[in-house]
């Protein structure tokens, strides 16, 4: 298929297609906003049947959920399924579940709206709610949900730092049934994971948090409020006994790595001494040596890399904070 | 690429269609049902102009499939008025002047509709986060706001 790259003018794309190309390319180059393109809709009853369909079909068909970031990219001819399977109907994807020894389980299909409601996530998970708040628009939160979010796999999703920083674990029917992984493995580049074909997640898993956990979500995008974040921060600290400072920091970080970025470094530095303002800009600067972002749309590398500095200073820095009112 | 037979209900109508696996939620309201009051601003989620209701919560109607629909309950803007009754919705931001060119209406009306039947009294900033997901290019959005306001009191 021939690629119409954005800069060229239409005219030029329209000769690159040439004559005998479908009426459909041509028509796509004139409208702005062309409709999704042609495939087929499937809703199998079972994880058995949509596994199996999405191997016979290895490389035609793709599962989806909410579809928001699916539909877009067909609409954008980046993706042309011809099958589009739709899992959301399946055993427990609805469900959300809390117990305080088992942890907290989210089905797939629940939409971003239901677990920023759900009780159990406000009192014991805020950050992922936090984060999931800051996901576009409330009308695409209805359809929007964390495992699409993750399994998209942009380095600028917002729930997958808080995902990361709290241990999360994906549930996947595969060939071989059901099995876990961690999503601190689950990453390999942009829109790149270790799902094989024929996986579907059903849903994911936290274990229950430290006792104290309080976290923070920093979102630097261009405007205020609904775009993707050009640097986007998630910090969490809690108590922790085992550390000289008594305090174990995590931070994560979106949009300036080839995948969402763990800086392991700041756990380190704050774990080692008292947390001081020298200890946290310290640890501020290990964030922006970690990271490795690209120029775009959004920002440039530079601007980035500094960004990265600062609000990963401002995110320790209130975190820190709610623990010491914790203490206090 | 074969049809796909759903039945559903449109401002309280039951409805049978006949859709395509790759039909949106909005082509099938205008171009099947003929119900052009749901605009198409972006295609993309982006604009908010093509907010309908879905089984009770606001989606963007171009990033549904009408084959997901099957059995759902559907409002759009024009399932909002009772008989001659406008929705208070309609008649605060009309009275409010939160209406121009129009194009965003629709979907602002839907969306603050859907705010204010979980919210029945939101404050300024949950009003405009309940927007984010409208854009409004005539207005200045500050009419729409206080006719949301104005409608919480009715
Ligand atoms: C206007 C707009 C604004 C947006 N703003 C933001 C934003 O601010 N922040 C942000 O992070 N994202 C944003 N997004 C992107 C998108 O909404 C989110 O990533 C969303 O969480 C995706 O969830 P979904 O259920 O719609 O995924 P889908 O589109 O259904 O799926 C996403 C990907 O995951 C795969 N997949 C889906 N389900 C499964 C499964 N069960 N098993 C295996 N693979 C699966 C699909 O094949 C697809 O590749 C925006 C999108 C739009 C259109
Ligand atoms: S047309 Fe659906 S959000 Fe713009
Ligand atoms: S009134 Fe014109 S876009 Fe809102």
């Amino acid at each position: 298929m021939v690629q119409i790259i954005g800069c060229e003018n239409r005219l030029t794309s329209i000769v690159r297609l040439g004559i005998s190309d479908r009426l459909e390319e041509f028509y796509n180059t004139m409208n702005a906003y062309p409709g999704l393109p042609e495939f087929d809709y499937l809703k199998p009853e079972t994880y058995a049947e949509a596994s199996e369909f999405l191997v016979t079909h290895a490389g035609e068909a793709r599962p989806f959920i909410g579809g928001t970031d699916l539909f877009v990219q067909m609409r954008d001819r980046v993706l042309r399924p011809k099958y589009l399977v739709d899992v959301k109907g399946l055993e427990g994807m609805d469900e959300i579940s809390f117990d305080n020894s088992g942890g907290l389980t989210i089905g797939a299909g629940v939409n971003m709206n239901r677990l920023i409601a759900a009780p159990e996530v406000a009192e014991h998970y805020q950050i992922l709610a936090e984060a999931a708040q800051s996901v576009a628009s409330y009308q695409l939160r209805t359809r929007a949900t964390i495992v699409g979010n993750i399994c998209n796999a942009s380095p600028a999703g917002d729930t997958i730092g808080a995902s990361l920083l709290l241990d999360g674990m994906l549930n996947i029917y595969g060939g071989q049934g059901m099995r876990q992984e961690a999503l601190s493995t689950f990453f390999l580049g942009p829109g790149e994971t270790i799902l094989q074909t024929g996986d579907i997640v059903t849903s994911i898993w936290f274990p229950r948090p430290p006792d104290g956990v309080k976290g923070k979500y920093i979102k630097l995008g261009r405007n205020k409020l609904s775009d993707l974040s050009i640097v986007g921060v998630t910090a969490v600290g809690y108590p922790d006994a085992d550390t000289v400072s008594g305090t174990h920091f995590k931070l994560a970080l979106a949009s300036v790595a080839p995948v969402p970025l763990v800086v392991e470094k700041v756990g380190e530095i704050l774990g080692v001494t008292p947390v001081t303002e020298e200890t946290l800009k310290d640890a501020a600067e290990a964030a922006m040596e970690a990271c490795t972002p690209i120029d775009d749309v959004r920002g440039s590398a530079r601007y980035r890399k500094l960004m990265v500095r600062n609000l990963s200073l401002n995110a320790l820095k209130d975190v820190w904070h709610q623990l010491s009112l914790l203490n206090a | 690429m074969g049809f796909h037979r759903i039945n559903l209900t449109v401002n309280g109508e039951m409805e049978q269609v006949d859709v395509t696996g790759y039909m949106t939620l909005l082509d099938m309201l205008r171009e099947k049902l003929v119900l052009t009051g749901t605009k198409n601003g972006c295609a993309a989620g982006e604009c908010g102009a093509c907010t309908v209701m879905m089984n009770g919560e606001p989606v963007n109607s171009c990033l549904v499939l009408a084959v997901e629909c099957d059995q759902a309950l559907i409002v759009t803007v024009e399932g909002l008025a009772r008989d001659t009754q406008l929705d208070p919705i309609q008649k605060a931001i009309m009275d409010a002047g939160g209406v121009q060119c129009g194009y965003c209406t629709p979907g602002v009306l839907i969306a603050s509709r859907a705010l204010l039947d979980r919210n029945p009294d939101p404050s300024e900033s949950e009003i405009r986060a309940a927007l984010v997901g409208n854009l409004c290019r005539c207005t200045g959005y500050i009419r729409i706001i206080e006719g949301v306001q104005e409608a919480a009191k009715m």
